[in-house]
């Protein structure tokens, strides 16, 4: 009798293929294929962190494997290369192969986890960390808890208390890192404790230019909207163009531009329309809705000038 | 005397995991889940020290339990117990209630009797451990 629970308990073989049919991991890596344009190293990350997982899980379910893994990670990049809409599929990845009990993600960033004044930091931190248990917790911009330059800082205090957590309730929850390549080096640099417990480092390329635009037609597709052939080849442009300003933001910027062009598609449309306009008439974006911002004039007056002298004039011309 | 109240009061004590599913069980029906301490184990004795805020917002019953073995740590020697409150009626009604830690001795119940008017006698109980002021019983 005992015997035979026991070898119910522990099989013999497994098949990875089933496991990974069944468990659902195939759906969310073709989402996320289909999803995320470019982002190649990512997906590959991935890819392996989900192997990784199911073999471990078929090495538990075997009794070769009584551990959890570590599965706390750290994603790094520049802003709006997708780390967000990555930990939020990694969320659902680890919720499908059974290593998070719900499979919500809780995104906060240092304001959430510091308190105010003395004692005030332990239960915010608790707080944050318990709404996130049987999910993952998002830190995004995670550098700025550690504030070398005050001794004093509260941040400190979050620190410890996320790592010991990290340590302590590995079965209860995930914790995902995020901020940019090079702070996040300094902040791994001051926090040994982070670095060793955290198992899976990925790191978010830019994207390059045609990926971009075809980020920008996903966008526009989703909400029913399409760039005529003029526009297209003006938005090459302008990403190209905005990519050498300032404060570009990868995919950010191209949802801004965006949301830009179509406010001034509706007021072309509002402005020129005479008579009955078609669906796509109304869904179409034009050349003249692109060419218009300011980015092809060589952006913002004041990113424009370089030096503090230059830029009090510019911002006097700008309001005269 | 083991103490006798709530729910699965009369079952062993319930392990981190019977409390971990128990209190998904309440979360799962939409009730705050929250822990008390008390050192008064008097049946009458309602309401008891709250440990922290009830969790209106925590998808997880980890979190429950987490907060237990923190109130343990504190307040080990004492009666330690899980409730869930239910808000949908629009008053604050218990659902559950069971408790997760007591302590190492309990001396239960003493039977006091008070003479009263006529020969009419009066029964009460009290615990042997409210003798002690508060913060020295079960030391």
């Amino acid at each position: 009798m005992t015997e035979d629970t026991d070898t119910a308990a522990r099989p013999t073989h497994v098949d990875l293929a089933q496991s990974f049919e069944e468990s659902g991991v195939k759906d969310v890596l073709r989402e996320l294929d289909d999803s995320l344009v470019g982002l190649e190293p990512v997906k590959s990350r991935i890819r392996e962190t989900a192997a990784l997982l199911l073999v471990d899980k078929a090495r538990r379910r075997m009794g070769l494997a009584t551990e959890t893994p570590t599965l706390h990670m750290s994603f790094t990049g520049n802003p709006g290369t997708g780390k967000t809409t990555v930990a939020l599929k990694m969320a659902d990845l680890l919720h499908r192969l059974g290593y998070v009990r719900k499979g919500h993600l809780v995104t906060v960033t240092r304001d959430d986890l510091v308190g105010q004044y003395i004692g005030h930091t332990a239960p915010k931190t608790k707080e944050v960390l318990k709404k996130a248990m049987g999910g993952v917790l998002f830190i995004d911009e995670a550098y700025y808890l550690y504030r070398p330059e005050n001794e004093r800082d509260y941040g400190q205090e979050a620190i410890e208390i996320l790592l010991q957590v990290m340590e302590n309730n590995r079965d209860d929850l995930v914790v995902i890192l995020a901020g940019y390549a090079d702070r996040m080096d300094r902040f791994f640099a001051s926090n040994p404790g982070f670095r060793s417990r955290i198992a899976h480092h990925i790191e978010f390329p830019d994207y390059s230019g045609p990926e971009l635009l075809h980020i920008a037609e996903q966008m526009l597709a989703a909400q029913n909207y399409r760039l005529d052939d003029d526009a297209r080849g003006a938005m090459a442009e302008y990403i190209a163009a905005r990519r050498r300003q300032p404060h570009f933001a990868n995919a950010r910027s191209v949802r801004n531009a965006l949301d830009r062009a179509r406010l001034r598609q509706a007021n072309r449309l509002f402005n020129q329309a005479k008579g009955p306009l078609d669906a796509d008439t109304l869904s179409t974006i034009t050349e003249p809705d692109l060419r218009a911002s300011r980015v092809f004039g060589g952006g913002l007056a004041v990113d424009r000038l370089d030096g503090g002298r230059r830029t009090g004039q510019a911002i006097q011309q700008a309001a005269e | 005397m083991k103490l006798r109240q709530g729910q699965f009061s009369f079952l062993p004590d319930l392990s981190d995991d019977d409390i971990r599913v128990q209190a998904q069980y309440a979360i799962d029906n939409g009730w705050a889940v929250s822990v008390e301490y008390s050192d008064d184990p008097h049946p009458r004795n309602t309401y008891w020290e709250m440990w922290g805020h009830p969790m209106f917002d925590n998808p997880d019953a980890a979190a429950v339990v987490f907060e237990v073995n923190e109130c343990r740590k504190e307040h080990g020697g004492k009666y330690i117990r899980v409730i869930a409150f239910d808000a949908s009626p629009g008053w604050e009604s218990i659902r559950m209630s069971f408790i997760v830690n007591r302590p190492a001795t309990e001396p239960g119940f003493r039977l006091v009797r008070q003479e009263a008017e006529g020969r009419v006698v009066r029964y009460t109980i009290e615990s042997y451990a409210t003798r002690e002021p508060e913060g020295l019983r079960y030391a």
